[in-house]
């Protein structure tokens, strides 16, 4: 009985339906369940605000919509735009620079008609390693010293202009997925290494380059504490916050850090500590369990992926969903900078939730236009 | 090149390559996340404690509630200090984005002074508790109450308050006995607990107020409340109530202490009245006063200045620390004192002259009397006020029987129960003068404290507690305010509070000496003869206290002198004489001649033994008499 149900599971999954209409079943499964969790989370977070809760939830419609029709692509077509999608966006990038327009003195946004705004570098997030994968589908692995040197070079073009915008995080991002496709191709492992052992001298480098706001970030993270009414305050809130949760947590909507306003950006940026103070360090590891469904199958969609371009392109968006995800963790809880970085499909708001549901529409278009081997 | 290099593109081993790293990426992602539940059990099982503590600090806050304050009543339950509800207008900081535009609208709807924005400014920067508001304007009238509150709902931030303010409701008269309470002030805080006094509006400062703060003030109720990270209340979590402050009863009369004031006329000066049977004051006057309810919230810096600046010293208590010099009203116990010691008899003649002199063609001292009173004796010597008698027996005994005998009266020292601030006065010694001047004790010394001059200076606080203990053959109490607190009697320090008795080798000379202050008023040389014809018998004493020496051979005259160098008028009495329920003492600053202070006496004694007070004191007259 309940061999037969396991079998049925295994059918269902496999149904010929699903790879008609590109849907790999147990991706979108997972992200359901990180959604689910999700929006459960936001409801607390935001205050038991439904309008708030609502407007995410048509957020990620969106996205599953764009996630969607981007599995119907065969990947052959996007590496066939990528080179021109990535020179596409560098212009626009340039474009943001010169007419850009923003909040808190960053300019992100290029303005469109219509009263709409577009964040280039948020797109850049995709194109970056679809653009690396491009040049490298067709030469051979592990890349040449040569072949590096251009791919940095190409990585750090875009990632310059959006650092300039200010725009840290993403800038950070982009570099990271640029540089996942170069590690999966083969970089040599005395490269890696080796900028492992000359990172503190990029780190320095990094520093001047650095806005003040963003120095004071990094100052607040060493020391939080030495500001506790001002820079450090989100850093020890959030702390308190997810050490106060335990293991099983104070409940659903009982965080007092939460609910009482002590925890800033408690819908956005902070809402893991929304989760650990409610549900504890049960409720985070389920959370965590979910994510690494997500990144499991994506990380087996991109081993099992037909050519190279594929591989390391859906190897790359995984890795960077990863790292959104690690790196706002980590931030929350105390052991990163606080560098903006919303958690990934549970944060509020954002054009992030369309570019990362993008990222599994083109994971399963991956996954679903191979051809039998 | 590249060319080349795919002809042999072996992309078996290329995907097998690319797989491999794949495979260490999932390595990777394990190790960091295997970091993240690390971090995650550091913070919420090893730490959890701390910060488990940490959101309770951030979210229980203690609030204290200020308890009504105890109300004061005089002996008669006639009430000193009141609480009154009032309406405020007051602002939550918290919730005032722009100040200036605030000011601006607000002025448009009532009056507020520029001082009361002073005031407000002043009140933010002391310490208070988030989302606690700020009195912008106390007291509104009805008019400024309609107003406000119709426009209230456009004032985000803005409320009408129903407080409790103090009120005195007789004013001046009481100030330099009940006190007064006023802004809390961060050095008040050094002595208090500042939870305590968290949203209270005010603190005894002075007077009954001042001294009895702890009791009137109560136990400020202490509510834990849940609050958010603004400081606004969200949930009352546990509630502890107030408990009102006490109430004090006074000893004080308050008709008789209005009387008093009244009586002192436009002249500066001094009235205690005294219950001899327990020591409770029951009139404690010092004129000017001020109106206290200036006080209360603050006085302007204006009503200030000019209360301070003002020639009369309106914030002076001359009871308890104005020191005069006792002049005449020093003979009865001086008198006792020779009595005690041997230097003088009631029986003794002595021809008084018209001065007296140490050595013969030394300095004179001179008599009030330019004629001198002839042969007299210890009896006359009270009822005339001969000066030379208290001179020769001054010179006699000496300082130090001086000193020792009038210590057991308390002059010297502060002796007032429930009142701070009493100055000790000046009894002078051998010590004193060499320790003060460097100097030794000289005769002529002790012949100016014979009749009261000289170094010696007491209080009228004094003067009236050693009148007391005249009128109970040595037997007193050291004065008091408070009769009973809450329900109870009020309680003193062991050695203090009880009576105290001052026995006398011959114990006849109290009874003897009452007799001779009697004769003060019956005899027909008496110096208060003019008191004559009371139902009751009064034993008294007068007094005229140089307020500058004037020369060996100057003669006093008055109608030439500045009323600022008047000589002051005091007046010791006691009635009725064999069984004393009152004794008094009053001065008249430069009031020139003693008839004004014993007339005043006379007066309070009438009104208080045979309840014969003018008819516009019957607002004064309290329950008890209803």
């Amino acid at each position: 009985m309940s061999e037969s149900l396991y079998q049925r599971a295994i059918s269902f999954t496999n149904a010929r339906l699903w790879k008609l209409v590109h849907v790999d079943v147990l991706l979108i499964a997972s992200l359901f369940l990180l959604i689910g969790g999700g929006l459960f989370i936001l409801y607390s977070a935001s205050g038991q605000n439904t309008a708030m809760v609502e407007r995410q939830a048509l957020r990620l419609a969106i996205g599953l919509v764009v996630c969607l029709v981007l599995a119907q692509l065969p990947p052959k077509y996007m590496r066939r735009a990528s080179p021109v999608l990535f020179a596409f966006l560098a212009l626009l990038l340039i474009g943001v620079l010169l007419f850009g327009v923003g909040a808190k003195g960053a300019q992100r946004w290029l303005p469109l008609p219509g009263g709409l705004r577009f964040q280039p570098s948020e797109i850049m997030k995709i194109v970056m390693p679809m653009m690396i994968a491009w040049y490298f589908a067709h030469k051979p692995l592990p890349p040449t010293f040569k072949q590096i040197l251009v791919v940095l070079t190409l990585i750090a073009v875009p990632v310059v202009m959006i650092a300039k915008q200010p725009d840290l995080g993403t800038s950070l991002l982009v570099a990271v997925s640029g540089i996942f496709v170069l590690f999966l191709a083969g970089l040599g492992w005395r490269y890696i290494i080796g900028a492992a052992i000359s990172a503190p001298l990029a780190a320095y480098t990094l520093w001047q380059f650095m806005h003040e706001y963003q120095r004071q970030r990094v100052r607040t993270f060493w020391d939080p504490e030495s500001d506790p009414l001002g820079a450090g305050w989100n850093i020890i809130q959030s702390k308190t916050a997810i050490g106060s949760g335990g293991i099983q947590g104070k409940g659903w909507l009982e965080g007092t850090q939460a609910q009482l306003d002590f925890l800033p950006e408690s819908h956005t940026d902070f809402i893991i500590a929304v989760l650990a103070e409610e549900f504890g360090m049960l409720g985070c590891g389920l959370l965590i369990l979910a994510y690494l469904l997500v990144i499991g199958r994506g990380l087996f969609i991109a081993a099992k992926a037909s050519d190279n371009y594929a591989r390391l392109l859906a190897g790359s968006l995984t890795l960077t969903f990863f790292v959104y995800m690690f790196v706002n963790i980590g931030m929350v809880s105390g052991i990163l900078p606080v560098v903006g970085v919303p958690l990934p499909l549970v944060s509020y708001g954002g054009t992030s939730i369309i570019t990362i549901m993008a990222t599994f529409g083109i994971l399963m278009s991956i996954q679903t236009h191979k051809r039998a081997i | 090149m590249n060319r080349g290099h795919q002809k042999f593109r072996n992309y078996r081993q290329e995907q097998r390559l690319t797989q491999r790293r794949v495979l260490a990426a999932a390595v990777f992602v394990f190790l960091l996340v295997c970091v993240l539940i690390g971090r995650l059990f550091y913070l919420q099982v090893i730490e959890h404690d701390l910060y488990q503590t940490k959101a309770d600090d951030n979210r229980v806050m203690l609030v204290t509630e200020p308890p009504p304050r105890g109300l004061i009543y005089d002996r008669n339950g006639v009430v000193l200090a009141d609480n009154r509800p009032i309406h405020s207008l007051t602002v939550t900081p918290e919730r005032i984005a722009d100040f200036d535009a605030l000011k601006q609208t607000l002025n448009t709807i009532i009056d507020i002074t520029e001082s009361e924005w002073q005031d407000f400014d002043r009140a933010l920067e002391e310490y208070r508790r988030p989302y606690q508001s700020i009195t912008l304007k106390s007291q509104l009238t009805d008019e400024e109450w309609a107003k406000v509150s119709v426009d209230l709902y456009k004032l985000d931030g803005v409320q009408v308050e129903a407080q409790l303010t103090r009120y005195y409701p007789f004013g001046e008269a009481f100030a330099h006995a009940v006190g007064y309470v006023g802004r809390i002030t961060s050095k008040d805080l050094e002595t208090v607990d500042r939870l305590a006094y968290q949203g209270a509006l005010f603190i005894g400062k002075t007077g009954v107020e001042g001294y009895y703060e702890e009791t009137l003030f109560g136990q400020a109720g202490l509510n834990k409340v849940e609050v958010n990270a603004r400081g606004r209340i969200m949930s009352e979590l546990e509630r502890q109530t107030p408990t009102p402050g006490k109430d004090v009863h006074l000893h004080l009369d308050a008709r008789l202490q209005q009387y008093a004031y009244d009586l002192l006329g436009d002249y500066t000066g001094s009235v205690v009245a005294i219950d001899p049977e327990t020591g409770g004051i029951l009139a404690l006057v010092s004129k000017p006063g001020y109106d206290p309810n200036l006080f209360v919230r603050g006085i302007s810096v204006k009503d200030y200045g000019d209360l301070r600046e003002s020639r009369k010293l309106p914030l002076f208590n001359r009871a308890l620390r104005g020191g005069y010099p006792p002049a005449s009203t020093i003979k009865p116990f001086m008198a006792l004192a020779g009595l005690e010691y041997g230097f003088a008899s009631w029986t003794e003649q002595y021809y008084a002259k018209g001065y007296y002199q140490i050595n013969p063609n030394g300095r004179r001292y001179r008599d009030w009397k330019r004629s001198g009173h002839g042969w007299i004796d210890l009896e006359r010597s009270i009822i005339e006020s001969v000066d030379t008698y208290y001179y020769q027996l001054a010179n006699k005994m000496g300082i130090t029987p001086i000193h020792n005998f009038l210590t057991r009266f308390g002059f010297g020292q502060g002796n007032l129960l429930d009142l701070r601030g009493e100055s000790r006065g000046l009894l002078p010694s051998n010590e004193w003068k060499k320790a003060k001047y460097k100097e030794p004790w000289y005769p002529g010394d002790s012949v100016n404290v014979g009749i009261g001059q000289g170094f010696m200076v007491a209080t009228p606080v004094q003067i009236a507690s050693a009148t007391s203990a005249l009128a109970g053959k040595g037997h007193y109490f050291y004065p008091r305010m408070a009769q009973t607190i809450g329900d109870s009697e009020a309680q003193f320090e062991e050695n203090l509070g009880k009576e105290h008795r001052i026995v006398l080798k011959d114990q006849g000379n109290w009874d003897r000496m009452t007799n001779a202050m009697r004769r003060v008023i019956t005899d027909s040389k008496g110096t208060a003869r003019r008191l004559r014809g009371t139902e009751y018998d009064i034993a008294g004493k007068t007094g005229t206290g140089q307020v500058f020496s004037l020369q060996e051979d100057q003669e006093y005259d008055a109608d030439s002198l500045d009323r600022r160098l008047h000589d002051h008028a005091l007046f010791i009495g006691f009635a009725p004489a064999e069984k004393p329920k009152i004794s008094v003492f009053a001065i008249f600053e430069n009031g020139g001649s003693s008839s004004k202070p014993a007339d005043l006496t006379r007066s309070l004694f009438d009104a208080y033994l045979y309840d014969d007070y003018p008819a516009k004191y019957d607002y004064l007259k309290g329950r008890n008499h209803e």
